[in-house]
């Protein structure tokens, strides 16, 4: 590979809920948890994609300024963050492994256009689309 | 329009002024109207989904997404409405009944007012028009496609028909 995608963030509200919910439901493990004061640069990863990191990231000072964070801390909880897709080989399968864990399904398994997809959102409201490969 | 926003805090200068929880509570409700917009959504229903009261759930909605939530929900039946007029061979009167309206009249109305056009006028056009979406998922190609309702429903009437 000559270019990739290494690290791509997404803001929670919370980053202690969000290892529990990343790692602890979705299976994801920690790769990076690194303190520098009461900044916090977290990265957790899949197992079957060793070379990507999901960021999972608090919007704060020094990156943004206390106001900035505020907002983006809304858009965040009124789901106005960019859609983030998860692939998986069986989405039913997915579904219910999650739905066991207690992850907040926002739509069930609908069978469409050759595929089938799921919708559920992290706690602080990111909205994940879990789509099954084709 | 100023009227709606009284009682609100307005902590940041550009966000709503509600609380992250809040709002996340809201988002719940939301997810509701988007996943089941044929149901009937009274507010009491949508407060307890949010965990808010009645009286105070249908201004933190607006506040939060831009439109009272009988709105928002209008505009998501038509949205769907139009995916299925495009993707199926349904009747319009089986369309109308599958996205939640009660009777044939009021969804031509509302649809017309929305979008301009008939249901049958909408069938026609897309039809003729080739489209490749069919690489984007399902729900982003809705979202995109979603009808702008930033007036009331009545109000675009009046003002799409001045002569009236």
């Amino acid at each position: 590979m000559n270019q990739g995608v290494g690290v791509a963030g997404i803001y929670v509200r919370d980053q202690d809920e969000a290892i529990d919910f990343y790692v602890g439901k979705l299976g994801f493990a920690v790769h990076t948890d690194a303190r520098n004061g009461d900044y916090r640069w977290l990265t957790v990863q899949l197992a079957d994609q060793p070379g990507f990191q999901l960021g999972l990231f608090r919007p704060q000072p020094p990156t943004v300024d206390e106001a900035t964070a505020r907002m983006l801390d809304e858009a965040v909880a009124k789901g106005a963050m960019p859609p983030l897709v998860m692939v998986v080989p069986d989405c039913r399968a997915a579904w219910e492994r999650f739905l066991a864990q207690g992850v907040e399904f926002t739509q069930e398994p609908i069978s469409r256009f050759g595929s089938v997809d799921a919708s559920f959102r992290d706690p602080s409201g990111n909205g994940w689309k879990l789509v099954e490969a084709r | 329009m100023a009227a709606a926003q009284t009682g609100m805090t307005n902590k940041s200068t550009n966000g709503s002024g509600l609380d992250p929880a809040l709002l996340r509570r809201l988002l719940r409700a939301r997810d509701k109207l988007d996943t089941a917009s044929h149901e009937a959504w009274p507010v009491r229903r949508l407060a307890a989904v949010s965990g808010v009261s009645e009286a105070h759930f249908a201004r933190s909605f607006k506040a939060a997404f831009g439109a009272p939530p009988h709105r928002y929900l209008l505009s998501r039946r038509i949205e769907r409405a139009k995916a299925l007029l495009r993707d199926t061979d349904a009747s319009i009167t089986e369309i109308a009944f599958q996205t939640g309206w009660d009777s044939l009249g009021t969804f031509g109305r509302v649809f017309r007012d929305i979008t301009g056009e008939s249901p049958s006028e909408l069938r026609a056009r897309e039809r003729a028009e080739p489209y490749q979406l069919d690489k984007v998922p399902h729900c982003f190609v809705s979202a995109a496609q979603r009808p702008n309702l930033t007036i009331a429903v009545s109000e675009k009437r009046r003002r799409d028909e001045p002569d009236r």
